[in-house]
């Protein structure tokens, strides 16, 4: 394949017989003008530079500024942010509780008439702060494609099948020692237009709040051994490679369950709380 | 210090873009009204979101969380099935393709509306606040840069009050982090 001329945004000038596959698709920012070898190659280069950083700090967040992904690439702030110390609301987050959330809506395997394709998995960690206390009552939610690697979203409309038995959404609270659990079908990669063939690798999206607002976070859980993890711009803007392998479940077989499910685990850490030692100091 | 805060802290999990594909899962009916329209005293929180180079953001969605209107913290349940009637301080607002959103709401008693954006294309969420207009003296808004501070202020319209939200530019939004972050 020729490599196409194109800037970090995916326009440039492609040729014709490519011209004619990106028409084809719905108009997308994303479309593609890279080839995978092309980001590849942005993101060693970044891993490189940041494997020889001169202080060796870890830089365990994703860059918001990260051009293997295109679409950052017009949607990261370019000034530092400012620091502020946590006020009034700040220091606390929403309640969710029975009444938001039924029992059943941790199992996205019954949420319709039949079984839903796929291999059944449950997932489930514990949510913890930065001081490793357990994060209690507190909502997490989870979306994923299906098994086909097709997301119910009206925007997917890749030839993938859609599973009239999965939705792909779920919701719980945890328990009082900060257990989530979500019996689910493991979801399949799904293709997307970041660059030519680009594929994401299977994830579950997780949406977690902590006992106050700072903590609120939105992440995905990737499954272990995934081809795709080096290829994947979404998954490397995580340059630190420590930080990365943390977002990757752990396969547990105590947690699988004879006959009927796979499992797997995973642990989430939100930052650090405030309330504590701010209650502590205003004694 | 507590002795808590004196352990090593744990490595916070990295976070990721909410994507593309968030639309089904994390709405809810009524997420954006806080109150429902056309309750006494209620105020419409409305802006458009934009990116680097102008264009409105169709696929951001938004978190308000607030004090009532007396100033108060709310520790209630029931923001994902509202009764109509318990104010939880917390609504969620996804864009419209013209990158729009819309809280229905209090005006909260304490100064700033706190704020967090999330969107396809962006790595991780921001944190902002959303100052009210008659605000604009608070201690924290004096410690930003004077050209950028209005960029946390809300202006009034005929509704209630406007709030855009730059994520790069000239008018780039200041997003706040805060300690241990």
């Amino acid at each position: 394949m020729i490599p196409l001329a194109g800037n970090a945004e995916g326009r440039g000038a492609p040729q014709v017989a490519y011209v004619r596959r990106v028409t084809a698709a719905p108009s997308s920012p994303d479309a593609a003008a890279s080839s995978q070898a092309d980001v590849s190659a942005e993101i060693e280069a970044i891993s490189t530079r940041y494997d020889d950083r001169p202080d060796g700090t870890a830089e365990t967040q994703p860059r918001l500024d990260y051009p293997p992904y295109r679409s950052s690439v017009l949607r990261h702030p370019t000034k530092a942010p400012q620091q502020a110390d946590p006020e009034g609301v700040e220091l606390w987050a929403p309640v969710f509780g029975q009444r938001d959330v039924a029992a059943l809506e941790a199992d996205l395997t019954i949420q319709h008439r039949g079984e839903p394709q796929g291999e059944r998995i449950v997932v489930t960690g514990r949510v913890l702060d930065g001081d490793g206390r357990p994060v209690r009552r507190q909502l997490v939610e989870v979306w994923q494609a299906n098994a086909a690697g097709r997301y119910i979203h009206q925007r997917d409309q890749h030839p993938a099948p859609l599973d009239p038995y999965f939705t792909g959404m779920g919701r719980c609270l945890t328990d009082a020692d900060g257990v989530y659990r979500f019996t689910t079908i493991k979801p399949g990669p799904y293709p997307w237009r970041n660059h030519r063939n680009a594929w994401r690798p299977a994830h579950i999206h997780f949406s977690l709040f902590g006992t106050e607002f700072t903590q609120r976070m939105i992440t995905q859980m990737y499954f272990p051994g995934d081809p795709l993890f080096a290829l994947d711009p979404i998954y490397q803007s995580v340059v630190d490679p420590a930080a990365r392998a943390r977002l990757v479940a752990t396969y547990d077989h105590d947690e699988t369950e004879p006959e009927r499910w796979m499992g797997y685990r995973w642990d989430i850490v939100l930052t650090g709380p405030h309330r504590t030692l701010m209650e502590a100091s205003d004694q | 210090m507590t002795p808590a805060a004196q352990q090593p802290a744990l490595t916070p999990t990295a976070g990721q873009t909410v994507g593309p594909f968030f639309g089904y899962a994390l709405p809810f009916p009524d997420d954006e009204h806080l109150v429902p329209p056309g309750t006494a005293g209620a105020v419409r929180l409305h802006g458009t979101v934009y990116d680097g180079h102008g264009d409105p953001v169709p696929d951001a969605i938004l978190e308000l969380w607030q004090t009532d209107a007396a100033g108060e913290v709310v520790q209630r349940p029931g923001s994902l099935r509202r009764d109509g009637w318990t104010f939880t301080g917390w609504g969620r607002a996804s864009t419209d393709d013209l990158g729009h959103y819309s809280f229905t709401t209090l005006t909260p008693g304490a100064p700033f509306f706190a704020l967090t954006v999330f969107a396809r294309g962006l790595l991780n969420r921001l944190f902002t606040r959303v100052y009210l207009p008659d605000a604009a003296d608070d201690p924290f808004l004096a410690t930003v840069d004077a050209d950028r501070r209005s960029t946390l202020v809300a202006t009034p319209d005929e509704t209630g009050l406007v709030f855009d939200v730059h994520l790069q530019g000239d008018r780039e939004t200041v997003f706040l982090t805060y300690p241990r972050h």
